[in-house]
């Protein structure tokens, strides 16, 4: 390897790189920063900006495009020496500052209205490599706004043309809506014929933009980036676990934006979670409530709604536990602890979801996402990724441009790639069992499975199809739950020795820990502990205010059984409590205190009784179970999606104005294709 | 420079008649497989010939067919100028070149007989509907110049009168092309009188085509 690496000069520093490297990373390599606009990461090289410009000593005498110049390209010195390169010489520090002018020259001055102003890439590097001056006085070019839809607004004046939104909604994200028409000074970055976009990941060609042409539209003039409070959380809008940073502006949430976490979401983030903060300001329960004998609820104190939960609790009472879409580790904990106590029952398994609850291996993958990338073969089942988890629909795409086969068993939908679409149900899985999976020797296969399989009443027959499945091919799995607390619950062996329904006829209290997505029978006490009122809280008998996932610190487990830390970033709303607490002070109203006292020695004993839990952020390896005999039945069972909406998937994006607003453009952008 | 735009008035579909279509196909086929992209200017060009100019339907369409994003079909269109994205004149579209040679020669006064005779903006239609005009730069026949060009044609030495005749004519048909002042090509005027060189065409190549090709209505002026 080490003689694979090809020996440069920068800046008087000698150093060994691989010759596909650009100019640029090789720079990057030895901490030397380089300036760029067009460049990125993640996007294909356009080389447009000009603003990486260096000095090839000996080369040709103009300054290059380091970002789109090989090191393997350079050539050595007369006598054999490596090839030299200046980054920081009079000719690189002229050309910087023309163009830097030129990129100006059509640049609106209007940092003080603009809301990238303090995060702008232009006004940093206008500061660092720019002059302080300017010799323009032409008229300036305008250019009319493009409508993008709900979630990005345009200043088209501001664009410097580095064709970065472009490049990210044709390749990332596969929809090739965006592009630059015109040419020279006229050149505009439109979308086609002012279409609004229809990607699910278009959010993030705001952060992409280096100016301020592109801004978030629900953030538009509502803070500053110096005056946030930065968050690290975990977002729980999918069971991705996309690394997240929550800006605050006090009590409240003004943005959300990725973090960097090349194992998860790279640095995407999907609409979804972006844009679902306004949301966690509406709705919100911030008291107690009891209903009355009218069956009108009421507000109440803590200690009247504790009473009259212990007054219906006794020994004989059946109590059960449901665990919604977005709880964390710690309150399911608890949760666990008080109900284990009581006698009851606890089950995060809603709506006969099929869960094998020793399998780990089953419903928490045998490799990480980033599996994704070096798959030869992909099988989808029963899933559309594009909606239940954007991001990694983004990485199945990258995997598919790199030449990896796509099969989908499931629903036809558009995923942004081409996939062979094998059926609706079991069938070919079937026959490719029984031809041995032929065609598929030695290649590396994944199988992406995906809730179509588990929600099923016959789910844990169709689940042996699948692992038969993937004995025959030795193939990889990866399981695409939609509930971020799912995977966590699971680990908690937070589940009942009977399926769903008849778990719920056998009680007579449920303790409805945020499920709010099916209905619970009407004999039942429900108490219900949540953030939203939503259909859970419309339904509870007493409603006890807990913490949206922002404002208290918890662990989740994303749906590759990545434990995941999840930070406080905001203050609770009125009488709300931090779940775990609640949990906590109830069971000291119920004669069964749990030892803990916060969060710390909760987390020690959970590490304790639960040491995956411990190892964060690492993925840990889970052993295969072998597969039994299924019966041929469930092979012609049709496999469905599990969302038809997917804004409007849990109780924080039904109280989001934005969601709302997707969900119709969506229904419409539906309605026209049926219609066509 | 003016920043070009797609019509707002759009027709509602767009079709290659039989021949164009044909010509389109062995186009696409004179690529590698997975580049058939690269046939997008020669397709854009027929459907220019066909229709007078580029529409949304036929952007769609070649999009169709090269299995492109329409996006990237429309780059295209609006990069270069000689794609017209709106509608042009029902006979003919003269392009008057104006620059400096012609300018010399008087395309100046051509210009003012376009605005006078067909619209007061370029690339806009006279109120018939059959004419439009606009300027362009060098066509690259500065020896015959003022020039205009219609389709593929070129009209050289104008006069003002030959100019307003030239107009007239491409109204009711098809004008021969060639040199107004009966030159054969860009040879010194009367120079094939008094010279020893003789020469046996009656017309030079570009005009000898012009009478060779049969009149087509797969491809306009």
């Amino acid at each position: 390897m080490e003689n694979n690496l090809r020996k440069i000069i920068i800046d008087d520093q000698e150093v060994g790189v691989n010759p596909a490297m650009t100019i640029l990373q090789a720079c990057e390599h030895i901490n030397k920063e380089i300036p760029r606009f067009c460049y990125h990461e993640r996007l294909s090289i356009a080389g447009n900006c000009r603003m990486c410009l260096v000095e090839v000593v000996g080369g040709p005498p103009k300054p290059m495009a380091s970002c789109a110049l090989q090191v393997k390209d350079l050539r050595p010195g007369p006598n054999g020496e490596p090839p030299v390169i200046k980054t920081n010489s009079k000719m690189v520090k002229k050309a910087r500052e023309g163009v830097m002018e030129f990129l100006l020259i059509n640049h609106p001055l209007d940092c003080p209205i603009c809301d990238q102003g303090g995060e702008c890439d232009l006004q940093d590097q206008a500061l660092a490599f720019g002059v302080d001056f300017s010799r323009y006085t032409e008229p300036k070019r305008a250019v009319l706004d493009v409508d993008l839809g709900p979630l990005v607004e345009t200043h088209m004046t501001r664009c410097i043309s580095c064709t970065r939104c472009v490049r990210f909604v044709t390749e990332v994200a596969g929809i090739p809506e965006m592009g630059q028409i015109g040419r020279g000074e006229n050149s505009e970055i439109t979308s086609y014929l002012g279409k609004t976009l229809k990607s699910e990941l278009q959010g993030n060609i705001i952060d992409l933009c280096p100016v301020g042409a592109l801004t978030s539209k629900p953030y538009a003039f509502t803070a500053r980036p110096w005056e946030l409070t930065k968050t690290n959380c975990i977002d729980i809008m999918d069971a991705l676990g996309s690394n997240i940073r929550i800006d605050s502006k006090g009590k409240k949430i003004m943005r959300i934006i990725p973090r960097n976490h090349d194992g998860i979401n790279e640095e995407w983030l999907s609409d979804k979670s972006r844009f679902i903060w306004d949301g966690l300001n509406k709705q919100r329960l911030d008291a107690p409530y009891i209903r009355n004998e009218a069956g009108k609820l009421k507000v109440s104190s803590w200690s009247e709604a504790f009473d009259v939960i212990v007054k219906k609790i006794n020994k004989s009472s059946k109590i059960l536990a449901l665990a919604g879409d977005l709880v964390s580790v710690e309150t399911l904990f608890s949760t666990k602890e008080l109900i284990g106590n009581l006698g009851g029952r606890t089950e995060c398994r809603i709506f006969n979801a099929c869960i094998p609850p020793n399998d780990r291996a089953l419903y928490a993958g045998t490799v990480p996402i980033t599996a994704i990338n070096d798959s030869e073969i992909i099988f989808i089942i029963g899933s559309n990724p594009r909606v239940e988890s954007p991001v990694l629909n983004a990485r199945i795409r990258s995997s598919w441009l790199k030449g990896a086969e796509v099969n989908l068993i499931g629903e036809n939908s558009d995923l942004t790639y081409g996939y062979n679409h094998l059926g609706t149900n079991l069938i070919e899985l079937d026959k490719i069992i029984k031809n041995k999976g032929k065609f598929y020797k030695n290649r590396k296969v994944l199988i992406i499975l995906g809730q179509g399989i588990f929600c099923r009443t016959d789910g844990y027959e169709a689940l042996e199809v699948v692992k038969k499945f993937k004995e025959t091919l030795s193939a990889e799995l990866i399981s695409l739950h939609v509930a971020a607390s799912r995977v966590g619950a699971m680990d908690l062996n937070f589940v009942s020795d009977r399926d769903y329904k008849s778990t719920v006829d056998w009680s007579d209290v449920i303790f409805n820990i945020g499920m709010d997505e099916y209905e619970i029978p009407d004999d039942k006490f429900v108490i219900y502990q949540g953030s939203h009122g939503d259909r859970g809280a419309n339904r509870a008998d007493v409603i006890l205010p807990g913490c949206a996932f922002s404002e208290e610190s918890g662990i989740f487990m994303n749906t590759e059984g990545r434990p995941q830390l999840s930070l406080k970033a905001c203050e609770k709303i009125g009488n709300a409590r931090e779940n775990w607490s609640i949990i906590r002070a109830l069971s000291e109203k119920l004669d069964c205190t749990l030892e803990y006292n916060n969060l710390d020695e909760l987390r020690k004993k959970l590490f304790s009784e639960y040491p995956i839990f411990a190892s964060l952020d690492e993925v840990k390896s889970n052993s295969w179970v072998k597969s039994t005999k299924f019966a041929k039945n469930c092979l012609k069972v049709d496999l469905k999606n599990i969302w038809s909406d997917h804004y409007l998937t849990n109780p924080i994006a039904r109280s989001s104005n934005i969601m709302a607003t997707l969900s119709k453009n969506n229904k419409e952008i539906y309605n026209e294709k049926v219609k066509s | 420079m003016i920043l070009r735009r797609i019509d707002k008035k759009q027709p509602s579909e767009f079709k290659f008649s039989k021949n164009n279509l044909s010509w389109a196909k062995k186009q696409i086929a004179k690529y590698p497989q997975d580049r058939q992209q690269s046939a997008v200017i020669p397709l854009l060009y027929r459907a220019q010939e066909q229709e007078g100019w580029v529409s949304k339907p036929a952007i769609e369409e070649i999009a169709k067919m090269l299995k492109m994003a329409p996006i990237r079909v429309y780059e295209v269109a609006s990069f270069y100028f000689m794609f017209h994205l709106s509608p042009v004149g029902d006979k003919a579209h003269i392009q008057v070149c104006g620059t400096t040679p012609c300018m010399l020669r008087g395309s100046e006064k051509l210009v003012e007989i376009c605005k006078k005779r067909i619209s007061k903006k370029q690339k806009e239609l006279s109120s018939d509907g059959k004419l439009s005009w606009e300027e362009v730069e060098c066509i690259g026949a500065c020896s015959n110049s003022p020039v205009v060009q219609v389709g593929s044609d070129y009209y050289e030495d104008l006069s003002e009168d030959s100019f307003v005749n030239l107009l007239d004519k491409l109204i009711d048909g098809n004008p021969e092309p060639g040199s107004r002042k009966k030159r054969f090509s860009s040879e010194p005027e009367g120079f094939f009188k008094s010279s020893k060189f003789k020469i046996e065409e009656k017309t030079n190549a570009s005009v000898k085509l012009f009478l060779e090709m049969p009149f087509s209505t797969d491809r306009k002026k």
